[in-house]
């Protein structure tokens, strides 16, 4: 038995070559093109992103600073102040919204992902998809009906509870999605040594499930958090300090708002100012959120 | 504690699995069930322990009679059969987010029959049995995740065997492990059925061979033949039976 190595055949006509050089150029200019043309779309929308951030900074930088924080709006065309009000507001507001937003969402997707059956769950899993695609500024209209009306004032509260009703679809499919990934395994494993149906999924699939129901509230509520419209006719806004929900509540959004539609320069200045503080504000919560859960582990 | 089946009947909505079936099985053996894929034998196992009704759609009619005493009379409740009867699942499925321990822990924490250095004993005898003690002594409170395939199968019979049961169901399990797990497993089998009666689901019939006192055929959702395994195996009385054995199908 010879043990020399082999030595290696001619290339030319080797068989892992291509056939035919015209074909193999076509497919060579085809292949560039398609990866050339998802580079461009990505440069673009980081380009857009980038722009976008950027130039928000630029407009209120001059205005970033602790006072901002802190302090309330000065009066029209006096420079200085802040949008300490309406940063409080917002976080008071999302803390509401996420008081009723959580639970109902929540429950709503354990209904959808562990009992529901039949025509009656489709039927819910289609409103809930509905009322995820309804416009919110008729979610502040039914809060605006509900609260405001007979209570003669505009309230956080009513703010706090349109918020609410939006983020409960939103919750709820996200939740639904995460508990379907959870494998029938466990729900097996737990039901076959006797579990009740509550415990299996309060005690293995809620657990299992909890990052990416983590991740989907947090997200929720930082979409809920850049809402406008439908604070426009409950919440309605305030330039004072307050945590009274039975009163008008300010917001980051409705100051924004309200601020740019001014015609004083140091208002416009101040709400890029604000634009900013609510985008890096739902980044930090982007970030806070994968960082306290692990990244996109799976805890199954 | 002999479990009798009678005239059981089994649905996937409207697809029958399951016709008629009538076996007895004596406390403290080991049944295998064999029969090619589709046959039903995972099928009527699931039925032992009420879990094929968690299926939506699926339907089960006839008697499991443990003691003498119906399973799926009407004012049984499938929780307090599946704490009689135990499951040891094809896949192993530990659950995933708790310790070695509470694992082991669960079942007995869930129907209340131990706690505090009762229960610490009882997960150190559950875990004896399933000879894994050794090996996960030092490291009770580490995930269970983090033992190998064949470890945490047997981490699932101790789990099974914690919640002390009467009756213990196998379905398939060593199809996910290595050569020298099964071995261990098998080993294990025979050890358990000093204290448990063990009905072992298996596509393997040198399994069958090797652990079980009595073997049943299944076959397209009937019972073709049963009897005392190294009986079926080498004086088969069907031909189906005899067809199986030597391989001409399945």
């Amino acid at each position: 038995m010879s043990t020399a190595l082999h030595t290696e055949k001619q290339t030319d006509t080797s068989p892992f070559r291509p056939r035919s050089p015209v074909r193999e150029m076509q497919r060579q200019t085809v292949n560039m093109l398609v990866i050339a043309l998802c580079v461009l779309c990505v440069l673009f929308v980081v380009g857009v992103l980038i722009y976008l951030i950027v130039y928000v900074l630029k407009q209120g930088i001059a205005y970033l600073n602790l006072d901002f924080f802190t302090k309330l709006p000065r009066p029209n065309g006096e420079t200085g102040g802040g949008m300490g009000e309406a940063i409080q507001g917002t976080l008071i507001l999302v803390g509401l919204a996420a008081l009723i937003g959580v639970p109902l969402g929540l429950f709503t997707a354990i209904y959808l992902a562990e009992f529901g059956r039949g025509r009656f769950a489709l039927a819910v899993r289609f409103l809930v998809d509905l009322l995820n695609g309804v416009p919110t500024i008729i979610f502040g209209l039914f809060a605006w009906v509900l609260i405001v009306i007979p209570q003669q004032t505009f309230s956080g509260l009513s703010g706090g509870v349109a918020l609410g009703i939006i983020m409960i679809p939103i919750v709820a499919r996200t939740a639904e999605d995460v508990l379907h990934l959870v494998p029938n395994e466990l729900r097996e494993a737990s039901l076959a040594l006797g579990a009740t149906e509550a415990h299996t999924i309060v005690r293995v699939v809620l657990p299992a499930a909890l990052n990416g129901i983590i991740t989907g509230i947090v997200l929720a509520m930082a979409r809920v958090a850049g809402e406008t419209a439908p604070l426009l006719m409950t919440a309605f806004g305030t330039t004072f300090w307050s945590t009274d929900v039975t009163q008008p509540m300010d917001a980051l959004t409705l100051r924004i708002y309200n601020f740019t539609l001014s015609p004083y320069p140091e208002q416009i200045n101040q709400a890029f100012t604000g634009s900013f503080v609510l985008i890096m504000l739902i980044v930090l919560a982007s970030f806070a959120v994968r960082w306290a859960t692990g990244g996109f582990k799976r805890r199954f | 504690m002999p479990l009798t089946v009678q005239h059981l009947d089994a649905w996937y909505g409207s697809k029958q699995a399951l016709y008629d079936i009538n076996l007895s099985f004596e406390p403290k053996s080991v049944t295998a069930l064999i029969g090619p894929s589709g046959c039903g034998k995972s099928t009527f196992v699931r039925c032992l322990n009420r879990m094929h009704e968690e299926i939506p759609g699926a339907r089960v009619s006839g008697e499991v009679l443990v003691d003498g005493f119906n399973m799926y009379a009407s004012t049984a409740k499938a929780r307090y059969v599946r704490q009689y009867v135990g499951m040891v699942f094809q896949q192993s499925n530990v659950l995933p987010g708790r310790s070695i321990f509470d694992n082991v822990a669960i079942g007995p924490r869930l129907n209340g029959l131990a706690s505090g250095s009762s229960l610490q004993e009882l997960v150190e005898r559950s875990l004896r049995r399933a000879a894994l003690w050794d090996e996960v002594k030092d490291k009770l409170n580490a995930p269970a995740t983090q033992l190998s395939g064949g470890q945490q199968q047997r981490l699932c019979i101790a789990r099974a065997v914690a919640n002390q049961p009467q009756i213990i169901l196998m379905d398939e399990p060593c199809s996910a492990l290595d050569p020298i797990s099964t071995l261990q497993i098998e080993e294990l089998i025979r050890q358990l059925s000093e204290s448990f009666t063990i009905i072992l689901v298996t596509h393997n019939m040198q399994q069958a061979g090797r652990t079980a006192d009595r073997t049943v055929f299944f076959l397209n959702g009937r019972v073709i033949e049963e009897g005392v395994t190294s009986e079926l195996f080498s004086h088969p009385r069907k031909k189906e039976t005899e067809e199986y054995i030597s391989g001409r199908f399945g």
